[in-house]
């Protein structure tokens, strides 16, 4: 963050101290949220929140920004819907423009399979209250004209599903809302501060080591991504945990104003207009188990190919930028809320390709549960203990990214 | 991104299927314990490491790769 904006946004650094009550490893959107909602709805300000490089460089930084609740199984849709809400009134709240626009996300199908998904989905959305309805490949083309409706021949649309209340936000005013939030009420946010160690005697969490000293504290929460598995191999906790790259790129910028999100199921190809004109898309997370943040000529192939596939104007525009996240992705693809067997040692991890939308209600709840020591009915369902309690939330579909 | 098939030489990730090693640490003992850990706990290793991968689009045969993860 360069020092114009850090001057303008208001960001107060705190310096760190010996003792904390509540200790936040990772300064994203999930950290930081966390750490605004102890905060301003719980009265804990005595937080710090570590942050190895500087505050939203990791996958809060790196996203499509994408806000949807349109998913596949209710304790999810549940969840997501309560998200979306809360980014409704995000800049209310804050007093922070986040460029929050509403557009709607079209998601479409190739195959009669997946049609018969949808308008289940459908139906389940709107019985759990998201905004979606099942559309045909006419209605789709009223909404998006620009939609290549024989799919270049081999990705004819057959079908899709319409979720009106899709957004997008503009992801680094997202993480600075809720930095400046957190800061002006006391909460430390420590950059440039890596976390080497976390101290737990007799089973329980007493402090966390770092490269600028140590800190005194009783609960900890391991905001991190990609590295989640770094952060819990130091309390000896087994986590259902891979770390795998996704990447996105950005074209020049489009003349049109191109209306809402579009996603393609099968291909696994989404894109989105930035306010900027620019169109921004991303596809499915690389195989290979990966930290790396290398981006590659494959992707801009493979995803320039499907682009082109279902929205053939695509072909004159320029790729702009390409770039990496590394995404911590669980079995079922849900995320992982909540305890761990450590006392005083939390997690809210397994955002995978999908934790942009979720930072709002992924902070308050998260914020509820250390405040109160219990678990909040709705992230409950996403508990770490479901694996072995064998209670999948089996998801996958809704990723949109596999 | 390219890899080395043992078979069919080097050859674009995108012909291979990745293949997770279960790892089961010795610490744990209770059977049901090591099932669970088996079936969805990972290794997630940051550096070197030996990985399966089936060649898919090539000689169909699965091998093992030393990778750096980290790289």
């Amino acid at each position: 963050m360069n020092e114009f904006i850090e001057a303008r946004v208001g960001l107060r650094w705190g310096e760190q101290k010996p003792s904390y009550d509540v200790v936040i490893i990772g300064g994203g959107g999930h950290g930081l949220a966390t750490a605004y909602y102890l905060a301003t709805r719980h009265g804990i300000t005595n937080v710090a929140v570590v942050e190895r490089g500087y505050i939203g460089s990791g996958n809060s930084g790196r996203n499509t920004t994408v806000i949807r609740a349109n998913y596949g199984i209710p304790a999810s849709v549940r969840f997501y819907q309560h998200s979306l809400d809360l980014y409704r009134t995000l800049e209310a709240e804050t007093d922070r423009w986040i460029m929050h626009k509403e557009k709607g996300i079209l998601w479409m199908h190739h195959t009669e399979m997946g049609i018969r998904t949808e308008r289940a989905r459908a139906h389940m959305n709107q019985a759990f209250g998201a905004q979606t309805t099942f559309v045909t490949p006419e209605e789709i083309k009223q909404i998006v004209p620009e939609v290549d409706l024989e799919g270049g021949g081999r990705y004819p649309v057959l079908g899709g599903s319409y979720h009106s209340s899709g957004a997008t936000a503009r992801h680094d005013r997202v993480v600075w809302a809720y930095a400046e939030g957190a800061m002006a009420r006391g909460v430390d946010v420590l950059q440039r501060t890596t976390a080497t160690g976390i101290r737990v005697e007799g089973g329980r969490v007493t402090g966390v080591e770092t490269d600028q000293g140590y800190i005194s504290t009783r609960t900890v929460l391991s905001a991190t991504a990609g590295h989640t598995t770094t952060i819990t191999d130091m309390v000896g906790l087994r986590m259902p945990i891979r770390t795998h790259p996704l990447q996105a790129m950005v074209t020049n910028h489009y003349r049109q104003t191109f209306g809402p999100i579009v996603a393609s199921a099968e291909l696994a190809f989404y894109v989105s207009q930035t306010p900027r004109g620019e169109m921004l898309m991303g596809a499915e997370w690389d195989r290979q188990p990966s930290y790396s943040y290398r981006s590659t000529s494959e992707f801009l192939r493979s995803c320039a190919a499907k682009a082109i596939t279902i929205l053939p104007f695509l072909s004159d525009l320029k790729i702009l930028r390409q770039w990496t996240g590394v995404c911590d992705l669980s079995p079922d693809s849900s995320p992982i809320m909540g305890m761990t067997p450590v006392e005083g040692f939390l997690v809210s991890t397994g955002w995978g390709t999908w934790g942009f939308k979720a930072i709002p209600a992924g902070g308050e709840q998260m914020a509820e549960l250390i405040a109160t020591g219990r678990t909040p009915d709705l992230i409950a369902p996403f508990r770490l203990d479901r694996f072995a309690r064998d209670r999948l939330l089996a998801d996958a579909g809704s990723a949109g990214t596999q | 991104m390219k890899i080395e098939c043992p078979h069919c030489g080097l050859r674009s990730v995108e012909e291979f299927r990745y293949g997770e090693i279960p790892r089961v640490p010795e610490s744990i003992t209770d059977p049901d314990a090591r099932d669970i850990d088996r079936i969805f706990m990972k290794q997630n290793p940051l550096g070197m490491t030996v990985e399966a991968w089936f060649h898919d689009f090539g000689c169909r045969r699965w091998f093992r790769l030393e990778r750096d993860t980290h790289g």
